[in-house]
């Protein structure tokens, strides 16, 4: 089993605070992290690989400090890592960034089994990963819980999905996409030696023409949408704490709601 | 490529880009600012420079689409377990708003084994054409003949804008579409709204945890332009049933052999969850303490016929499924009324439902940041409180 991760370097959106007075984001000393929804996947390639056997490759697509990422990936015990890295990426919307994902596995030998997070939690757009499967001609399993089966020999594979109101089991070809949920398993820790044989490693760098892309449809130049205007939302104006006695409170609270025509 | 320039002369070094950029990009250097390669090309620092000393480059693209033969907006109606989704009306309610300000006619798309009930329920909110796919494939719902269907009708009558409601269908299978149709589409998006001059479709969506919002536009060599659109922010239009609408309907050019993948079962929940399509939620967070007295939440959600969330840490404590939890690594929810009960209002669980209309925050703590973003805070045991709040609604409303 040939198991590749992709993986997205984020900025720890919790970090991320809004300036009052100028009403605008603070970046200042935000840390970047690997997406949380990346770990999940991480945790599966790996998962899968001690169950099935393979071997699990990561790759990245982002500026030159992703790299980061990618040696926290080696930590767990990922076999293989690669920065997809270009300034031609630069500006890529889902449909340019599939794109390149997807020449990218193309160009490391392609895969029996493709694990992304559900979403990065900095765009929380989702559709990166559906956008790949399409790309390379290959079924998505999307919001996957669990994998509960894989089949080698006949290249199959039993997944449970996580649907509103309960949980689809789906049976599909491989190779094949999964985008995974949080509750999908718990990631482990590097090891001392994962983290000391990352330290070490020398990651290699992808170019657009290293993975054989087409310059008309990467970044800004392959992306049908654009961003015309970033804004800080309104801020949520600070509510009414009801004091008094609770046998007060309660009632009014109550008034209250009753008053907004929500409850019926 | 496109480049970000920032003239050396006019800087001033005043700094006023920095904190505007989203990705941290630019920094000072020698007293004016520099860029460097996490810059995107978003804009934001544009905007903000006080002596227009940044500009953008961008590559013209040659139009080489006829966007002028794309027409009328389209609104894909979900439906599961018999059922339209309330996010497809909605959006046949936005939508038509926007085939006004275009000129233009709103349509419905439906697919399933049989979408009678679904065709007449289109119409009466609003759709003056349906496009129906019927086929015993397109049940129950599956990536590849939905895609299919979606392709096959947009490339023969080619849309000008498409709507999807942001739900677990819709994000499925429209990265699916955008991807084959090689256009552009918009994930999860909270505000519509055609540009007056160009008639081109503005979309606004919350990004980085909903910290930011950012409008989007697609270039006009690409249509249709196309978004997934959030449940519940856009009201529900009238129904009414003496409209009339034409249908038109086409075959699913797909047979079960080309679909890759099979659904072997459907697992309910031992809950209903739905989130997504609550009017109300009453979560609890760490304060409820164990997975037995999450009962005093469900007994307050009984009453009021809501559904149950939870916060990260009380779905990591092991007293409730995953299903429920609401925030970064969960689920956004978007109802009328949300009770958070013993839950602080960390950055990351208000990612998932500060947009709701109304917040109620229980809380013993009176620093929680919950009560920063709450309609009403109430601070207390909420042991004593939500049976009171519970008690009060039932006498009122007779149950």
């Amino acid at each position: 089993m040939k198991i590749v991760v992709c993986i997205k370097q984020v900025p720890d959106t919790t970090d991320v605070k809004i300036n009052p007075e100028t009403n605008t984001l603070v970046r200042e000393g935000v840390a970047s992290i690997t997406n949380p929804f990346d770990e999940f996947a991480i945790e599966e390639g790996l998962r899968t690989r001690e169950k099935y056997g393979g071997e699990v490759h990561v790759i990245t697509m982002g500026p030159p400090q992703a790299i980061e990422v990618l040696k926290n990936a080696l930590a767990v015990g990922c076999d293989k890592v690669y920065l997809v890295s270009d300034r031609a990426f630069a500006g890529a919307d889902t449909l340019a960034t599939a794109y390149a994902v997807s020449k990218t596995i193309e160009h490391i030998g392609g895969a029996d089994l493709i694990f992304c997070g559900k979403q990065a939690i900095d765009g929380d757009t989702a559709q990166v990963g559906p956008g790949v499967a399409t790309r390379l001609g290959i079924p998505q399993l999307t919001y996957v819980c669990k994998v509960r089966e894989i089949n080698v020999e006949q290249k199959k594979v039993v997944v449970e999905r996580m649907m509103e109101n309960g949980r689809e089991v789906v049976e599909s070809s491989l190779p094949a996409l999964i985008t995974v949920v949080k509750d999908i398993n718990e990631p482990r820790l590097p090891s001392l030696l994962g983290i000391k044989r990352a330290a070490k490693a020398q990651i290699p760098t992808l170019s657009a023409k290293d993975i054989n892309a087409d310059e008309n449809r990467l970044g800004l130049k392959g992306s049908p949408t654009w961003v015309t205007k970033v804004f800080t939302p309104e801020a949520r104006g600070g509510g009414e704490v009801l004091k008094g006695e609770l046998t007060d409170v309660v009632p009014l609270l109550i008034n209250k709601l009753m008053d907004s025509k929500f409850i019926k | 490529m496109a480049t970000l320039l920032i003239d050396k002369e006019t800087c001033t070094g005043c700094e006023a880009c920095i904190p505007s950029c989203p990705f941290g990009a630019l920094s000072m250097k020698e007293g004016i600012a520099v860029v460097d390669e996490k810059c995107t090309f978003c804009g934001a620092c544009v905007d903000v420079c006080p002596v227009s000393a940044i500009t953008m480059e961008k590559d013209e693209k040659a139009v080489t689409i006829d966007a002028g033969a794309y027409k009328d907006v389209w609104v894909f109606i979900e439906h599961e377990q018999g059922k339209v989704s309330s996010v497809s009306f909605e959006l046949l309610g936005e939508g038509r708003k926007l085939a006004d300000a275009i000129g233009c006619k709103l349509s419905g798309f439906i697919f399933g084994k049989e979408a009678e009930g679904f065709i007449k329920e289109a119409i009466a909110y609003g759709a003056e054409k349906v496009y129906v796919t019927e086929s015993s494939l397109l049940e129950p719902y599956r990536t590849d003949p939905f895609a299919c269907a979606a392709v096959n009708l947009i490339r023969k009558y080619k849309p000008e804008i498409v709507l999807f409601g942001a739900t677990i269908q819709g994000r499925d299978f429209a990265g699916t579409v955008a991807t084959t149709l090689g256009t552009g589409l918009t994930a999860d998006c909270t505000g519509l709204e055609i540009d007056p001059e160009t008639k081109y479709l503005k979309q606004t969506r919350p990004a980085f945890g909903g910290n930011i919002m950012a409008t989007i536009l697609d270039y006009p060599n690409y249509r249709p332009q196309m978004s997934t659109v959030r449940p519940k922010v856009f009201p529900m239009p009238r129904r009414d049933d003496s409209r009339n609408g034409e249908v038109i309907r086409e075959p699913l050019p797909m047979t079960e052999d080309q679909i890759r993948t099979k659904v072997l079962e459907f697992i309910k929940g031992a809950e209903a969850v739905n989130l997504a399509d609550a009017e109300i939620i009453v979560s609890g967070g760490r304060g409820i303490g164990s997975a037995e007295n999450f009962k005093v939440v469900r007994e307050l959600a009984g009453v009021l016929g809501a559904a149950v969330g939870a916060s990260r840490a009380a779905v990591d404590a092991g007293w409730i499924p995953y299903e429920h939890q609401v925030g970064q690594t969960g689920r956004t929810v978007r109802p009328k009324i949300y009770f958070a009960c013993g839950i602080s209002g960390s950055i990351q669980h208000q990612a998932g439902m500060k947009t709701s209309d109304i917040i109620v925050a229980i809380n013993k703590d009176p620093e929680a940041p919950i009560f920063k973003i709450a309609t009403y805070g109430v601070v207390g045991d909420l042991f004593t409180i939500i049976p009171m709040i519970k008690e009060e609604f039932r006498k009122r409303l007779g149950r």
